[in-house]
C-alpha cells in the first residue's frame, strides 16, 4: 500500500510543490507567447512537462547546495528562488534581467541563491560542477553540488571525464540526468549504446538509480535521500529522472519526430495534473484552492511580462563591462 | 637577488604564493608525485600535502573546467596542462567557459585561476608537441595571457597571475627552463600586467618579442651593436593586456619596427601588432614593419629542417639589415 501524501510531507510543502510547478508551467507558456510576439528572441528552450524534476530535486536539496543546469534553465532558476520578473527581463534582453541582459535564456545565474548557472555547450557544466564540488570541499562548506543535464550530454567526453574525476577525488556531486528521451530529434537509443542511462555509471563506480521524473514526490524523496548520501559520504551519486518535454527542443522545433500518440501518453502523466489529482483525492486541497494558486501564478507571470516590457535596455557602455574584474 | 633558473623561479613563485594564501592549490597530470613533466612542481607535494597538490587524470578539458568551478567556489587554482599542445583538447572549457562565465552572467562571478602551459618549439618533438599557440589565446576576450622571457619575470608574473582575479593563461617556454638570471628574493616582488620591458635601449630599430623571442631579439641586438647598429628591444611580457604604449613610443623614436613571433605567420599576433604600429605611428615610420615568424607548416622532426620553421638569431640579424636598407 502506497503511503499517503500526508505521511510524507506537510500540507504547506505539498501545496508549495504544486504552486512551483504551476508557476513554471505558466512562465514557460508565457515565454512561448512572448517569443511569438517577437519580445523574446534567440534560442528558447521550454521546460513544460519536466517541472517535477526541478521542483522535487530542489526541495530535496539544501539552500546552500550548488545547482547547475544546461540551457533549459528557467524553471531551475525560478524554483531555486530567482524572481520570475528578473528571469523574464533577462529573456527580453533588458538591463533589469538576472544577468543584465547579457546572458539570455540559456545563461541564467544567481550566486546569492547558489544557482551557479545555465550552460549552453552540451556537457559543459560537468567539469564546472566537479570543480565547484572540489572547491566547496576544500573550503569545508558541507555543500552538495547538484548538476542537471540532459540525456544527450551523456555522450560528451566531459561526462566521462567528470564522472571519473569526481569518484577518483571523492567529490560531493549529485548528477541528475533529465532523460526526456530526445537530444533535439535523436532518440536516446539512437545515440547511446546503453539506453538504460543510469547503468552507464558502473564503469566509474558511481551508484545510480532511475526515478519517475513525472512524479514530484518521487523526485523529492530520491533527491533528499541521494543528497544526504552524497553529503555524508563525500562521494558522487547519479539519478536518472525519466521525464518528457511537452514541446519541441526549442521554439524552432515542431517535434515531427514524435508521434502524437506518444505525446498523448506522456501528457496523461502530466506532473501537475498528477499531483492535483492526489491532492484532491486525499483531501489536502479543494479545487477552489488549486484554482486560486493557478490564478496567483498567472498574475505573477503577467506581472513579470509587464516588468520586462517596461524595463530599460542596457546602456551601450555595458558592452565593455564585466569582461575583466 | 639570487641567480636561479626560469624553472626554479616558477617553482619559487608557486611555493611563495601557496605559503602566503591557503586557498591557492595546484594540480595537473603528474604534477604531484612525479613533480611535473618538466620538474617545475618539485617539492610542492612534500611541502603542501596531497589536498593542495594533486595529480589528476589525463582529461585536459576537465582540468580547465575543474579550475573554473573551483575558482567560482572561492579557491585559487593553478592548473598545469603538461604542454600547450594539449590545450587544444581543452579549448571548449577555455574559450566557451573560462573566458565567458563572468561576462555572460552579468559580472556576478569571477574566475581567479591560472593555467600554466609549457610550450614552444625547438626540441625536435614533432608536429604535435612543438606548437606556439599564443595567438589563439590572444584572440579570445575574457582572459589574460602572460609569457615571461626571464627568470625574474617568470617569478613576478606568475605571482601576479595567481593574485589576479581574472583567468590567466601562463605560457612557459620549454627551452627557457634552464636559462639563468637574477631573481629578486622579496616575496612581495610582483611584475605588473600590461607593462612591457625595454630590455635594451637603442636608436635605429625597435625589436618587439615575447617569451623566447625576446631573448633572441636581445641576443640579436648585442650582435648588431658590435656592427654599430643600435636596436631597442622590447619584451611584451603579457600579450593580454598588450602594452602598445611602450611599443609605439619606441617606434616613434626609432622609425623602424620588427616583430618576432614564434607562432605561425598567418593570423599570427605579429600581424596584429604591426597593424597597431601602422595605426599608431604611420607618419613616423621610415620603413614597413617587418615580421619574423614561425613558418606556416606543421613542425617537422629533423633538426636540419626544424630550425627553418622557428625564428633564429641569424634571421633576426639579417632582417634588421634588410630593414635598415629599405629604400625610403
Amino acid at each position: 500500500m502506497a503511503e499517503t501524501l500526508r505521511e510524507l510531507l506537510s500540507e504547506d510543502e505539498l501545496l508549495r510543490f504544486y504552486e512551483q510547478m504551476v508557476l513554471c508551467r505558466e512562465f514557460e507558456e508565457s515565454c512561448a507567447e512572448q517569443y511569438s510576439k517577437g519580445h523574446i528572441t534567440g534560442f528558447l528552450h521550454l521546460y513544460s512537462g519536466q517541472e517535477a524534476v526541478a521542483v522535487g530535486c530542489t526541495a530535496g536539496l539544501q539552500q546552500k547546495d550548488y545547482i547547475l543546469s544546461a540551457y533549459r534553465d528557467h524553471a531551475q532558476a525560478i524554483v531555486r528562488g530567482a524572481e520570475p520578473k528578473k528571469v523574464m527581463a533577462e529573456l527580453f534582453g533588458k538591463a533589469t534581467g538576472l544577468c543584465k541582459g547579457k546572458g539570455g535564456s540559456m545563461h541564467l545565474f544567481a550566486p546569492e541563491l547558489n544557482f551557479m548557472g545555465g550552460y549552453a555547450i552540451v556537457g559543459g557544466q560537468f567539469p564546472i560542477a566537479t570543480g565547484l564540488a572540489w572547491g566547496s570541499q576544500l573550503l569545508e562548506e558541507d555543500r552538495v553540488t547538484a548538476c542537471f543535464f540532459g540525456d544527450g550530454s551523456m555522450n560528451q567526453g566531459t561526462f566521462h571525464e567528470s564522472l571519473n574525476w569526481s569518484r577518483l577525488w571523492d567529490l560531493p556531486v549529485l548528477f541528475v540526468c533529465e532523460n526526456n528521451f530526445y537530444g533535439i530529434g535523436t532518440e536516446v537509443h539512437r545515440a547511446s549504446a546503453q539506453a538504460a542511462l543510469h547503468r552507464r555509471t558502473c564503469g566509474y563506480d558511481i551508484p545510480s538509480e532511475k526515478v519517475d521524473g513525472m512524479d514530484v514526490i518521487a523526485m523529492y524523496q530520491a533527491t533528499k535521500r541521494a543528497a544526504e548520501w552524497v553529503r555524508e559520504r563525500q562521494r558522487p551519486y547519479f539519478i536518472e529522472a525519466v521525464t518528457y518535454r511537452f514541446r519541441g527542443h526549442s521554439m524552432s522545433d515542431p517535434a515531427k519526430y514524435r508521434s502524437s500518440s506518444e505525446t498523448d501518453v506522456w501528457k496523461s502523466r502530466d506532473p501537475i495534473i498528477n499531483l492535483s489529482r492526489r491532492l484532491l483525492e486525499e483531501g489536502i486541497a479543494t479545487q477552489e484552492q488549486l484554482d486560486d494558486i493557478a490564478k496567483r501564478c498567472l498574475a505573477q507571470v503577467e506581472e513579470s511580462v509587464r516588468f520586462a516590457e517596461e524595463s530599460p535596455w542596457p546602456e551601450d557602455a555595458a558592452v565593455w563591462e564585466d569582461i575583466h574584474v | 637577488m639570487s641567480e636561479m633558473t626560469y624553472r626554479d623561479a616558477i617553482n619559487l613563485a608557486l611555493k611563495e604564493e601557496m605559503r602566503r594564501d591557503k586557498t591557492v592549490v595546484t594540480y595537473g597530470e603528474d604534477v604531484a608525485l612525479y613533480e611535473g613533466a618538466f620538474k617545475v612542481t618539485r617539492g610542492l607535494l612534500s611541502e603542501f600535502g596531497e589536498l593542495r597538490v594533486r595529480d589528476c587524470p589525463i582529461s585536459e578539458n576537465t582540468i580547465v573546467g575543474v579550475a573554473v568551478g573551483a575558482a567560482m567556489a572561492g579557491v585559487r587554482p593553478v592548473a598545469e596542462l603538461m604542454t600547450v599542445n594539449f590545450a587544444l583538447l581543452a579549448m571548449d572549457q577555455i574559450v566557451n567557459h573560462m573566458a565567458k562565465v563572468r561576462y555572460m552572467f552579468g559580472g556576478q562571478t569571477k574566475v581567479p585561476m591560472v593555467i600554466r602551459m609549457p610550450g614552444g618549439g625547438g626540441s625536435q618533438l614533432g608536429a604535435q608537441h612543438s606548437q606556439s599557440l599564443e595567438s589563439y589565446f590572444m584572440h579570445c576576450p575574457g582572459m589574460l595571457v602572460a609569457y615571461p622571457a626571464t627568470p625574474a619575470d617568470a617569478k613576478g608574473l606568475l605571482k601576479t597571475s595567481i593574485r589576479d582575479d581574472n583567468p590567466v593563461i601562463f605560457l612557459e617556454h620549454e627551452l627557457l627552463y634552464n636559462s639563468k638570471g637574477e631573481v629578486p628574493e622579496d616575496p612581495e616582488f610582483l611584475v605588473p600586467f600590461g607593462k612591457a620591458a625595454v630590455m635594451s635601449e637603442g636608436e635605429q630599430v625597435t625589436l618587439v618579442g615575447y617569451g623566447r623571442m625576446a631573448i633572441l631579439a636581445l641576443q640579436a641586438a648585442r650582435q648588431l651593436e658590435k656592427e654599430g647598429i643600435s636596436c631597442e628591444v622590447i619584451d611584451l611580457r603579457t600579450l593580454v593586456p598588450l602594452d602598445m604604449e611602450t611599443v609605439l613610443a619606441s617606434v616613434r623614436k626609432t622609425g623602424r619596427a620588427m616583430v618576432i613571433e614564434e607562432c605561425w605567420k598567418s593570423a599570427g599576433l605579429g600581424g596584429d601588432i604591426a597593424s597597431r604600429i601602422y595605426e599608431g605611428c604611420f607618419d613616423t615610420l621610415l620603413a614597413p614593419v617587418r615580421r619574423i615568424s614561425g613558418l606556416d607548416v606543421p613542425m617537422p622532426y629533423s633538426r636540419k629542417i626544424e630550425k627553418l620553421c622557428i625564428p633564429q638569431l641569424e634571421g633576426i640579424v639579417q632582417g634588421v639589415h634588410d630593414l635598415l636598407n629599405e629604400p625610403y
